[in-house]
């Protein structure tokens, strides 16, 4: 347990004190979803009923933004073989580094993306229902991008491959995630499409660090 | 101790590496307080036999045992018996050579205070204190070698693995490492050295990795 919190705190501390990651995951969020209104043009009704699915497709693309360096720099200066070494399982290891990233990406994500709902028109009502979304849907989004991250280590133009690989598993937490959004403007209720993002959630949750561990001791051969 | 701790047996070892055999009928015998010095040219496989012990690779053949226990099948105590120094010191630019220190003693399992007594022995032993609380970016190589070598003495292993330890640092610092090897040789403790310096060490093992390439790379070469 020393082991996990250890690793946890000490990613956190990097992404604090290099603070690039978060201001850059959440500055591409913000210019990502700012394109849109220019792009299509500020028709509130067009706005209104696409609003959604911007959101979260930009938050998709800010979070694989991050997740190249997810292992790289480890697995660089040797930092994966102590890892490898150490008394955490290496599964527990990528659990850990996955908390870390979610924390320092997509928390602040979720947290910004009320300020974002309004750039888009959002029915105020919906807007709740999209935080709360992307609270549960961002999870998955760090633990399906670790195994990509895993999967290309030490490849040549490892970022261009990821979002090959991670992309389209991101499309159920988008289906999802946006579907409850447009649920809850349509009054319909959004409990249900909520439930199967948190499923999803859950389901990354035991199996991603599986097969990232699993790409990972690949990698140290 | 009640029993004396079993020594590290190797028998009829081999290594493959993607489709070259690198060594192959290597046999050792690891006892406490003993010592094992490779040497070899460049490529004759010091690293791989090392990370071979540490259980990061595994033999292509031959066995590999702690007294009667192939490692392999108690892998996970395998790991807390051994430190590993590899080539790379796995230092973060980002964290000070104490938090760094502290972290690697949680990966380990050990909850270590950043002013525990321990942690300021192994920053002492190597000399590093003016720098303790410096960001590592701002650290030399040689300084940053030894900062990986102080990892060694904070949280205690039976058994050392030391890829080129040697390697940038200065005369005095050589003779702090040689100190610190002589004393945990002297409370019981093992380490395997891979160099190509010439160190002198009172009873050390010699295992010379050219003798033990495979018959075709002989008559090639």
């Amino acid at each position: 347990m020393a082991a996990f919190i250890g690793l946890f705190r000490r990613d956190l501390r990097l992404a604090a004190r290099q603070g690039g990651d978060t201001s850059l995951v959440l500055g591409f969020f913000v210019i990502a979803v700012v394109l849109f209104p220019l792009g299509v043009g500020p028709e509130p009704a067009v706005l209104q009923r696409i609003g959604a699915g911007i959101v979260w497709v930009a938050a998709l693309l800010a979070a694989l933004l991050s997740l190249d360096r997810l292992f790289q720099s480890d697995y660089q200066d040797g930092g994966l073989e102590l890892l490898a070494l150490s008394s955490l399982p290496l599964e527990l290891a990528v659990l850990a580094k996955c908390a870390a990233h979610w924390v320092a990406t997509g928390l602040p994500l979720a947290l910004i993306s009320p300020f974002l709902a309004f750039l888009v028109d959002l029915d105020p009502e919906a807007i709740p229902t999209l935080t709360l979304g992307l609270l549960i849907g961002t999870p998955a989004l760090s633990l399906i991008g670790s195994v990509g991250a895993a999967l290309t280590l030490g490849a040549r133009r490892q970022g261009a491959l990821l979002s090959l690989l991670v992309l389209p598993l991101y499309v159920p937490p988008l289906v999802f995630g946006a579907g409850a959004v447009e649920a809850s403007v349509a009054g319909t209720g959004a409990r249900a499409h909520l439930l199967i993002l948190g499923a999803l959630t859950l389901a990354a949750l035991p199996l991603c660090p599986w097969a990232s561990a699993a790409a990972l001791r690949q990698a140290l051969e | 101790m009640t029993e004396p701790a079993p020594d590290l047996v190797a028998e009829d070892l081999a290594c493959r590496r993607g489709e070259r055999l690198v060594f192959a009928g290597l046999s050792f015998r690891l006892p406490p307080g003993g010592a094992l010095m490779l040497t070899g040219a460049n490529g004759s496989g010091k690293t791989s036999l090392l990370r071979l012990i540490a259980g990061l690779i595994a033999p292509a053949a031959g066995r590999l045992a702690w007294g009667a226990t192939p490692i392999a099948d108690d892998a996970a105590e395998h790991r807390t018996r051994l430190h590993y120094v590899g080539h790379q010191d796995g230092v973060k630019p980002g964290l000070t050579p104490r938090e760094t220190l502290a972290f690697w003693a949680a990966l380990r399992g050990k909850e270590v205070r950043r002013n525990a007594p321990a942690l300021a022995a192994a920053l002492a032993a190597f000399a590093l204190e003016p720098v303790v609380d410096w960001p590592c970016r701002w650290l030399s190589a040689g300084q940053r070698r030894r900062l990986a070598l102080a990892r060694l003495l904070v949280i205690p292993a039976p058994l050392w693995l030391l890829d080129e330890p040697f390697s940038g640092l200065d005369d005095d610092n050589r003779v702090r490492l040689e100190q610190a090897i002589g004393a945990h040789r002297a409370a019981g403790g093992r380490v395997a050295l891979a160099t190509h310096m010439a160190i002198e060490m009172a009873d050390a093992g010699r295992l010379a990795l050219d003798a033990f390439a495979p018959a075709h790379s002989v008559a090639n070469g």
